[in-house]
């Protein structure tokens, strides 16, 4: 089979803008649809939680292409409106303006949708959710010197939330169901480091405790806790993770299971893909299936599956073995990690160290460098991440 | 070929300087990128265009001379 003629993206954030542009760099010149429920052209969403809820930067800075380089990608962009339904047998897509898409390759790249706390369910004032613009929006518009805000939550979001917040002048307590919050993602080392930081700059931090519900009254009060603490705030946040945007995709054939599975090379059954947040594709070590929400995973998946869309059924199909990296800016430090340095069992600084607060370290479990994490020890950091991709053995910090 | 980079969106992930070693580097400070050929010589313009492709954060854009 030659390559398609015709190809539909659906989702319009960095994983679907990053599949369109790759496919018109790759040569690709049929008709390209990309589909996207939010008004705005494709936008970043990392710094949502932090220059755009901080002030510093104004909305059009998140644009990830100017007008021009989307002119140039002569794209059938579709804004504004959401796919409903995939006809996996007519390569079809319903959507929500009542027009239909037809293509001959699909890539479904649509993300995910934060969760909600019981309770706040439906759109409640003084209740927020971080993860469009609209939201970044509606929640700075409510962070006033001295507000009350409850972040709910111990993942980035919540996190970068806080941190921005109190430079806001909030008031801010952080709620957290782990002893140490991040200490999965970033290791115990870099998570306690953090922790101590938002102490210092006034986030008060509530550890091992649960959120059963949002309270309102007409507007958000607060939340309670599963031991009955009812705590008051004038804002709240549920920062409490994601769930894939896939429900439209129900009955369509596509397998899901907590995401688009798809197989080692980011298809999802014939003439059809996934990249991005939404896309769960196997390990190629432990064969279990994974989905990153990382902002850099979001463009490397979409070049992969651009690449293999391309490629044909017989053609030069590439496995998608990335390696993941994170940041997070905070308190004006900034934390990278390479793979995973949550569950090391042994913390190896090359560079620095925790007391100094900068430092680049391997995290190594099972005697293999599974991770990498650093503070502005930017090159350092970089050194270790082929080791981190290999999952080399640790042969101690070079002398 | 003109390259131009916007230090304030860079996040730091390094994955220019793995694309394009010659026309990338990092501040090792905060992971920022550095600029070391903003006129990168015609052999290296695939690279240069891969790197401005996977740069997770669109802080590299590039401009035909």
């Amino acid at each position: 089979m030659s390559a398609p003629r015709a190809v539909a993206v659906v989702g319009a954030g960095a994983a679907g803008l990053h599949t369109a542009e790759a496919l018109r760099r790759a040569g690709y010149d049929g008709r390209l649809t990309l589909i996207g429920a939010e008004d705005e052209p494709p936008y970043d969403r990392p710094p949502l939680s932090k220059h755009l809820l901080g002030g510093q930067w104004p909305p059009e800075r998140l644009a990830l292409r100017g007008p021009q380089a989307l002119d140039e990608l002569d794209l059938d962009l579709r804004l504004g409106v959401r796919a409903e339904r995939l006809d996996r047998r007519e390569r079809a897509v319903q959507l929500s303006d009542g027009g239909q898409v037809r293509c001959e390759a699909v890539v479904l790249a649509t993300g995910v949708r934060p969760r909600r706390l019981p309770g706040a369910e439906a759109p409640t004032a003084g209740a927020h959710v971080l993860r469009t613009l609209a939201d970044a929006l509606a929640l700075r518009a409510e962070l006033q010197a001295g507000a009350r805000l409850l972040v709910v939550g111990g993942g980035l979001l919540g996190a970068e939330a806080a941190a921005t917040a109190v430079g806001l002048g909030a008031e801010v307590t952080w709620l957290v169901s782990t002893a140490t919050p991040l200490a999965g993602v970033l290791g115990a080392e870099t998570a306690a480091l953090l922790t101590d930081l938002h102490r210092e700059h006034g986030v008060r931090i509530r550890r091992g405790v649960a959120t059963e519900v949002l309270r309102h009254r007409g507007r958000a009060t607060g939340v309670r806790l599963t031991d009955g603490t009812e705590l008051a705030a004038d804002v709240v946040l549920m920062a409490i993770g994601s769930v894939p945007d896939t429900d439209w995709l129900a009955g369509s054939g596509v397998r899901l299971d907590d995401g688009v599975v798809c197989d080692a090379h980011c298809a999802a059954g014939p003439g059809i893909w996934a990249a991005g947040d939404a896309a769960a594709w196997p390990d190629p070590r432990t064969g279990r299936l994974r989905r990153l929400e990382q902002r850099t995973n979001a463009t490397e998946q979409a070049l992969c599956v651009a690449r293999n869309l391309l490629a044909g059924p017989d053609g030069a199909r590439q496995a998608y073995e990335p390696v993941p990296y994170l940041w997070t800016d905070q308190y004006g430090l900034r934390i990278q990690a390479f793979g995973s340095p949550g569950g090391a069992d042994r913390f190896e600084p090359v560079d620095g160290s925790v007391a100094e607060r900068r430092y680049a370290a391997a995290c190594v479990r099972d005697g293999l460098v599974r991770g990498a994490v650093g503070i502005a020890s930017a090159r350092a950091l970089r050194q270790l991440r082929a080791q981190v991709a290999a999952h080399a053995p640790w042969q101690g910090a070079p002398a | 070929m003109l390259v131009h980079i916007d230090q304030e969106k860079c996040c730091g992930a390094g994955s220019c300087v793995l694309a394009a070693p010659e026309v990338f580097d990092q501040r090792d400070e905060d992971g920022i990128v550095v600029l070391l050929d903003a006129e990168p010589p015609a052999d290296s313009h695939q690279a240069v265009r891969d790197a401005a492709a996977v740069c997770p954060a669109a802080a590299i854009r590039l401009e035909q001379a």
